[in-house]
This record gives structure tokens, C-alpha cells and sequence, in this order.
């Protein structure tokens, strides 16, 4: 049976499952009940100074959903907590008494001035949680009080308030980042730069989930307005991957525990956070979705698979995809594939060959000695992968690597590693094939 | 106890329930609800060159309505169908879809469960035609006249498509209801709520369409007459005979023609009324013969069978149907022909059949026979056509295997006449074939008359 136990920035949990601080951690009642269905902590809904901010009396949520009605994304207008200051600070209290094993992180947001930080931090430090986590990622409503992304979108004001925390606390310190930028390297630099502990990411993204083509307004409608929410949910997923991906190997930043967040849903998709050097995952989407049950399914796919795969703690994969994201230039140009279509597997819907033939390389045939059949012309097949990505069987078209001759280009495929560095087209080439730095190392959990 | 009285048959209204009637005869597919149908129109692959769009007599571009349904526009999807289809409503509850679009469905050929392509359809129909409006618009009056034999699925198909071209079309029927089979022919149960009427008050809404009833060939109307009076004529005549058992005894009461029972039965308004017999043996292996076993099962008969000469795999009705039939508890017998009808008081009281088996391809007698007891015998083994309007003119339209002969186009042997529907000799007898008979008709119609337009002006 698979360890599942965490100990990020030697906060214990019994498994990389958090909740992310949003509604479902809002009150002692919701994370009590979280608790007792097995989540291994908690990131407690952002506590701001008093008077408590207030919400939209209409509706905060907006949804993107799939077929049947399969909730691919939340959109929110809530603000951070509601409730007075002291309610939380005493109910966080209580919890971390009664949960001793839970681990349980405060989620903090006031104005970026040194004096509502430090009096705050001493206040969360009296409850005995385990950590603070700085939001300087929602997207909405705070921000336009300067705080919220307006923070995350200025790494100047992050290692700022982070360093403020790090001076005034000894908790350990986690800042949560906007994907609202156009380079989520440069506020995790500066996250680090001001003594951050760690980093969590994704926040929300803006956005505006629909708009009502009656009233012209968009939806969630408050009164025939609306304004932008911020984004979460599956849909946001490989967004947040490549955002981990970027930090997890930029030189700057390599080693920086990450708390991986952004429409976690399954076992799956936490290990794909994990395996990209996440040391745990938060989770909101999921459980504001179906309940806290879910986090059942994550205990028992993640163990299960550890199982299976031989890996026996949560660092024995942790990290294992992040050297394998790379830059373009480094790819090797000399793989070459070409689609191959399982005959036996083809339900012959004929998608692979429209989006082939209208869209891309006019490479798989719709007709064969006048029968349907749908098959792939090696001489014009690129091996771009549309057409197993648009073919609704699975494994019916997979990607095969030839090797020798490419009956495409009319050319021998060099057996060895070539790319774009030392490419005759590229007008910057180097004389000398270019290799892609060396794979970062992470360093060991212990340390 | 023995029954001291001579034998009677036991034929009689009413052995049901008011509610386990109204059950019986229930739409055998409840229409999709909105969310029903987005889930199920999400199936669809949206294929190329689709399969189903191929195998539609009508070819309808299924996938694109499906997606018009998927993406929250079902009045799209409905014009859609109904351009190629002017009684895609009926069609959508008729059409044999496991043999037509869906048996060809990639789903179907990949995991057995095709896209409900019939139920989309309706979906689509159903939500247009509640509207009340009428999705297409009458070209500008040609002056043009047409006269359309028959108010079935063809000449209602041929009459909708001719008056939308601008022409103004008579259509004149025998009966007393516009509708043909569709009114008077399909399974109550697939066609509730008299949905054949509202269907005709729906296509009739184009305008230029006049509808005289009472009136066939040879009866108040002549072929030449038409021809002379009108630009062009539609024939869409049906099929008026049915085939003879063949066999003794078959004048005895108590044995019915399928076709005209269940004709009796749609026009009867309340179906508490209708007499059955307790015991009922139908012969006969198509739609007919299911959709009238399965309806004297749902008046309340005890036993039903349905006997055929043939096996199972050489029924007409699809193997659906088939199923349909027996979970409703009609028991199916095969290899079984129908020798005499045994009659007391000369009514029916049992039908003798021979067994048979198939010897080098034919189909032989075996000698041995079986005899089912019974109130009532219909027989359902198919129907022919009645050319008598026709050649009453002495105009010496040509036939083909018994039934009018066509070109592509759907004209006759004579000048100025088109014919489709089952009278004519191409074809499977099917509501859908018929329909796009009527169109194709029309279409080559408005061709040929605008051509003699263009001839004339020059």
C-alpha cells in the first residue's frame, strides 16, 4: 500500500489532497465535514482586515458545461470571507485542536501596507495553523481595491509583502499566483526573491462565462449587469500545468515548492501536478462539483496507481515529467511519424480524413477501389496528430516513428538527434547543435 | 362443467380497462424531453459523408440537424429536415430507422447503440410544428396547375413541393381524410394524437393546395380529363387490393382483411368500442401483419399469434418490429401456411395451416398440419395495385411487375402524368420512399413546365 503522506514545508498531511481556499473552507462547519471525509488539509477562505467585505446578494457562479450538462468550469464573483475576523481566527482554532494530524494554512489578503500584514500574522499565528498563504491571485472585486491579482501582477509588490510576512511570522509562508499575467515566471521569482516558502498557482482566470443573448448582459446577470469572475474548473487544467511546468524548471525558481492548483478532479490529474514537481494539490472545483466524497476516488486511484507503478511515496514520482519539458528549439526534428489507422478499430465517421482534407495536409483518403475507407498517405502525412485527436475511438489512430526515409520530404531521416539550433533554415543557427540545458534536480523532500 | 350451448365466437368490445387501454395504445416512443434530446444529439459524430445521410430515401442532412439540436436550435434543425422531408414529423415515427439511417449509424456499427436519429428528428418536428408557424414560403403564382391523384405521403409531398414552387395544386382523394396510410394505415400507437391530421393542417399552410375528397379515378374524376384540364398530374393512387388466401373457408365471418381492420380501428374515436376477438391468429410476415396483432393485443385479445409461411429471417417486418410485437405478447409462429378456415355457423372457429420448409431455395409443403383455434383471422399478406382507374380511360398506362412503371424522374408511359408512392413498381413500400417520390415528381414537374415556360417566351 502506497504512502500518500506529505510533509510540504514540513506542513504534515496523510495525503497531497488540500482544499483551496475558496467557499467549501469557509467555516469550521464546511471543513469539519471535509475533514471526515479524508481531505488531508485545508487552505482556510482568505481573511481579510474588519469590517468583513460583503458579497453580491444575486448569484456569484457562472458555469461552462459540457455535454449532459458535465461542469467544466465555474466562474465567481465572491469575495474573500465575509464573516467578522475573530469568527474564523477562533473556528480555525478549533479545528487545528480538534485535527491535530489536518493540515490547516490561513489564506490571507489585506491592503499592501506593512502594519495590516503584520497585525494579521500575529493574529493567525495565535490559532495554530500550520501556514499562511498570501491570495495575490483573485481577479475580481478585491483587485479593484488594490489588492487580490492587482498585488500578482506586480512582482515588485509581491517579494514586498512577502518579505513583510517572512519578517513577521514564523509561519511558513506560501504565496498564491495569478495566471493573469503574461509571464508566470517573473512573480514567482519575485515570490522567492522576498523569502517565500512556496508558491500555489493557479488562481482564477478573468473571464466572463456567457453571455445572455436576451438581456444582452453577462451571466451570472446581477440587475442586467455582470462583471468578469474569475475561472476555475477543468477547463483551466492545462493552463495551470504548463504555469507549474514553466516555474518548476526556470532556472530562477527550480526547487521552489509549488502546491499545485487548478481543476483537479481526479487521481489523474493530481499526479500529472505531482509528476510535474508539485509536492501536493489543492482542490475546489471538484468538491464545490460533487461533494467532499471525491476525495475518495483521489486516495484510492493515486494509492492504487502508486501501487502498480512501484512507487512508494508521493517523491518517489514527484518531478519525473519536469526534465521533460523542454523548449521548442530542443525538440528533435529528425522523429518523424506518420498516423496509422487500426482498420479493425475504424467505425469509418470519416472525421480524420474531413479535418485532414479541409483543414490540414490532405492526408488520409475517404474513398478506397470505391469503398469508404478511410487510410493515411504517408507521402503527405506530416504526423501533426488531428486525426487521433478528432477520431472518437480510442487507440483506432496512434503515431508511429519511421525511421530511414521520410516518402514526405523524399529525404533519408538522420538517425541521430538533429533540431532547430543548428537547422540550415534557421537564419540564427549555431554551427554546433544546441542541447537543451541540463535537466533541473530537485532537491530531496528531507531537506 | 361442461357448456350445454352450441359454440359462439367470442368477439366483443370493451375487455379492457379504460386505462390499460389507453396504455396499450400509448406512443409506443415517448418524444424526448429538451435535455434528452441535447445528450443524445451530443452522440453524433458529425460524420463525413454520413452514413445515415446516405441511407435516408430522402436524404436528409442528419447530421447537421443534430447539430442544429445540439446547439440549442431545433426550429433550424426541423427546416433542415423539412426541406428534404415535407412529413418529416411522420416520418420521424414511421420509418423503419433500424433498417434506414440507424442501422448504418458509425455508433450502431461501433457499439451496438446507434444515435436515436428517429427520436432527434421528432424532437426537431415537434418542437417546430408547435409553434404553428410554417417554415417555407410560396414562390411567386407560375399560373400553373396540378392536379395530384391521392392525398397519401406522396401526392401530400409532391402537392407541398409543386405549391411551393408557386403552382396551384388540387389534390383529390376517395376518402374522406387527406392523409392516405398515414391516416388510415399506420399503428395507432406510433401516430397518437392524431398526429396524421395535424401533420396535413401543418403542410397544407404553404397555400395553393385545394383538397377534394370522394373522388378517385373512374370516380367523379377521369385521367383524361385531368390531363386536359391541368399542366401536369401527379398519380400517388396506393395500393388498393389485397392478396387473397388462398385457402377455404376464407368468406367466413369472423376473417378480415388486416389492412381494412386496422383502417376501421384508426377511425374509431373510442377504441373501448371496437369489437375483438379473444383468440386471434394474423397471417402474414410484414408491418401490416405486426401492427395488427400488436393492436388486437391492445384491444384486449388473449391470444395472438401471427403465422407465416416463411421463417423468421424472411419477415418483412424488421427484426424491431418483431421484437416489438413480442414483448407485447404476440406469439410468432413460422413455417406455418394457412390451408383452410374451419367455420361453425359459418364463422370462424380455428384456422388448419400446413407446415412448411425451405427445399433447394422454395419454399414446400410438408404435409403435416397444425390448427389454431380462433375467433378472428386477419390476413395481412400483402396488397396490389388496382390499375381499374386508369385503364377505365382506355389510355393503356404501362405497368411493371404489376404496378405503375417510372423513369427516375417518376414519369409514366404517358405525357404529362408522374406517378409515385407504392402504385408504382420502384421502390420499397415505405412512408419515407413515398415522400421523396412526391418530391422528385415535383421537382421534374416545375423543370418540365418551366422549360415549356422558356420554349413559349422565345
Amino acid at each position: 500500500m502506497a504512502d500518500l503522506t506529505t510533509s510540504f514545508l514540513g506542513i504534515a498531511s496523510p495525503n497531497p489532497f488540500w482544499l483551496a481556499s475558496a467557499p467549501p473552507t469557509d467555516k469550521e462547519y464546511n471543513v469539519q465535514r471535509a475533514f471526515e471525509a479524508g481531505w488531508g488539509g485545508v487552505v482556510w477562505k482568505t481573511l481579510g482586515e474588519d469590517p468583513p467585505v460583503v458579497n453580491v446578494n444575486g448569484p456569484r457562479y457562472g458555469a461552462l458545461w459540457g455535454p449532459d450538462r458535465r461542469l467544466l468550469a465555474l466562474n465567481n464573483i465572491e469575495l474573500i470571507t465575509d464573516r467578522a475576523l475573530d469568527t474564523n481566527l477562533e473556528e480555525i482554532a478549533r479545528v487545528k485542536r480538534n485535527w491535530p494530524d489536518r493540515a490547516v494554512v490561513v489564506s490571507l489578503m489585506v491592503p499592501c501596507e506593512e502594519a495590516p500584514w503584520q497585525k494579521i500574522l500575529a493574529l493567525v499565528e495565535q490559532t495554530g495553523a500550520d501556514g499562511v498563504e498570501l491570495n495575490f491571485g483573485c481577479p475580481h472585486g478585491m483587485s479593484e481595491r488594490g489588492m487580490g491579482s492587482a498585488v500578482g501582477q506586480v512582482p515588485e509588490y509581491i517579494e514586498m509583502v512577502a518579505r513583510w510576512c517572512k519578517q513577521h511570522s514564523r509561519l511558513p509562508v506560501i504565496v498564491k499566483l495569478t495566471p493573469n499575467i503574461t509571464d508566470i515566471r517573473y512573480p514567482a521569482r519575485a515570490a522567492k526573491k522576498g523569502g517565500a516558502d512556496a508558491v500555489s498557482l493557479i488562481n482564477t482566470v478573468s473571464a466572463i462565462m456567457s453571455i445572455d443573448l436576451d438581456n444582452f448582459a453577462p451571466t451570472p446577470t446581477i440587475d442586467g449587469k455582470g462583471s468578469h469572475g474569475g475561472m476555475c474548473g477543468p477547463a483551466v487544467r492545462p493552463m495551470a500545468l504548463n504555469m507549474v511546468a514553466e516555474i518548476a524548471r526556470d532556472a530562477e525558481t527550480v526547487g521552489m515548492p509549488i502546491s499545485g492548483i487548478g481543476g483537479i478532479t481526479t487521481w489523474r490529474d493530481a499526479a500529472e501536478f505531482i509528476a510535474l514537481g508539485c509536492g501536493n494539490v489543492q482542490v475546489c472545483t471538484a468538491a464545490m462539483t460533487y461533494g467532499f466524497k471525491v476525495v475518495k476516488e483521489m486516495i484510492s486511484g493515486l494509492s492504487d496507481w502508486m501501487d502498480e507503478k512501484g512507487y512508494r511515496t508521493i517523491d518517489d514520482f514527484r518531478g519525473l515529467a519536469a526534465p521533460n519539458v523542454t523548449d521548442w528549439q530542443y525538440l528533435n526534428l529528425n522523429y518523424v511519424t506518420k498516423a496509422r489507422i487500426d482498420q479493425d478499430k475504424c467505425i469509418s465517421c470519416g472525421r480524420c480524413h474531413i479535418v485532414c482534407e479541409d483543414t490540414s495536409h490532405q492526408a488520409i483518403t475517404s474513398m478506397v477501389d470505391g469503398a469508404r475507407r478511410f487510410e493515411v498517405i504517408d507521402e503527405e502525412c506530416v504526423g501533426c496528430n488531428l486525426c487521433v485527436n478528432v477520431c472518437p475511438v480510442e487507440d483506432c489512430i496512434t503515431m508511429e516513428r519511421i525511421a530511414g526515409y521520410d516518402p514526405r520530404t523524399k529525404k533519408p531521416i538522420p538517425d541521430e538527434y538533429g533540431n532547430w539550433t543548428a537547422h540550415p533554415n534557421n537564419p540564427m543557427a549555431t554551427e554546433k547543435l544546441q542541447h537543451a540545458p541540463e535537466p533541473v534536480t530537485l532537491p530531496d523532500a528531507a531537506e | 362443467m361442461s357448456d350445454p350451448l352450441p359454440r359462439r365466437p367470442d368477439i366483443r368490445a370493451g375487455r379492457l380497462p379504460a386505462e390499460e387501454l389507453a396504455t396499450g395504445f400509448a406512443d409506443l416512443h415517448p418524444a424526448l424531453e429538451r435535455h434528452e434530446a441535447l445528450v443524445e444529439a451530443d452522440r453524433c459524430y458529425f460524420c463525413y459523408d454520413a452514413p445515415c445521410m446516405n441511407a435516408c430515401p430522402t436524404a436528409i442532412d442528419i447530421p447537421l440537424f443534430i447539430r442544429e439540436i445540439q446547439a440549442g436550435n431545433p426550429i433550424g434543425a426541423a427546416k433542415t429536415i423539412l426541406s428534404q422531408n415535407i412529413l418529416g414529423g411522420m416520418c420521424a415515427r414511421v420509418c423503419p430507422t433500424e433498417t434506414l439511417c440507424e442501422e448504418v449509424c458509425v455508433r450502431e456499427v461501433a457499439e451496438g447503440k446507434p444515435v436515436q436519429i428517429g427520436m432527434l428528428q421528432r424532437h426537431a418536428t415537434d418542437t417546430l410544428m408547435a409553434t404553428g408557424e410554417h417554415p417555407f414560403k410560396r414562390a411567386a403564382a407560375t399560373g400553373r396547375r396540378i392536379a395530384v391523384v391521392g392525398a397519401g405521403p406522396a401526392g401530400l409531398s409532391a402537392a407541398h413541393r409543386l405549391a411551393m414552387l408557386g403552382h396551384d395544386v388540387t389534390i383529390y382523394d376517395a376518402r374522406e381524410k387527406p392523409g392516405g396510410l398515414n391516416e388510415y394505415g399506420i399503428a395507432a400507437y406510433k401516430a397518437t394524437e392524431d398526429f396524421a391530421q395535424k401533420e396535413v393542417a401543418f403542410l397544407l399552410k404553404i397555400g395553393g393546395i385545394t383538397f377534394e375528397t370522394g373522388k378517385a379515378l373512374g370516380q367523379g374524376i377521369h385521367l383524361a380529363d385531368l390531363r386536359r384540364d391541368f399542366d401536369a398530374v401527379f398519380l400517388g393512387l396506393g395500393l388498393a387490393g389485397v392478396n387473397a388466401l388462398g385457402a377455404d373457408g376464407e368468406a367466413s365471418s369472423g376473417s378480415h382483411d388486416a389492412v381494412a381492420w386496422i383502417a376501421d380501428l384508426r377511425q374509431t374515436a373510442d377504441l373501448s368500442g371496437l369489437p375483438v376477438g379473444r383468440r386471434v391468429v394474423v397471417i402474414g410476415g410484414g408491418m401490416t401483419a405486426i401492427d395488427a396483432a400488436v393492436q388486437a393485443k391492445a384491444l384486449g385479445a388473449e391470444e395472438v399469434t401471427i403465422a407465416y409461411r416463411r421463417g423468421r429471417e424472411a419477415m418483412n417486418a424488421s427484426p424491431y418490429e418483431q421484437e416489438v410485437a413480442a414483448t407485447r405478447g404476440v406469439h410468432l409462429r413460422f413455417h406455418l401456411q394457412p390451408k383452410r378456415i374451419h367455420a361453425e355457423d359459418g364463422h370462424v372457429a380455428a384456422i388448419e395451416l400446413e407446415r412448411t420448409m425451405i427445399e433447394n431455395g422454395k419454399l414446400v409443403l410438408t404435409g403435416e398440419t397444425v390448427t389454431i383455434e380462433a375467433d378472428q383471422v386477419f390476413k395481412a399478406i400483402g396488397q396490389t395495385f388496382l390499375p381499374h382507374g386508369t385503364e377505365a380511360e382506355g389510355e393503356g398506362i404501362a405497368l411493371e411487375r404489376g404496378r405503375i412503371r417510372v423513369d427516375a424522374a417518376r414519369r409514366t408511359s404517358l405525357e404529362g402524368v408522374w406517378a409515385g408512392g407504392d402504385c408504382i413498381a420502384e421502390g420499397e413500400d415505405l412512408t419515407v420512399v413515398a415522400v421523396e417520390d412526391g418530391k422528385v415528381a415535383a421537382m421534374d414537374i416545375h423543370a418540365a413546365l418551366t422549360a415549356a415556360d422558356r420554349v413559349a417566351a422565345e
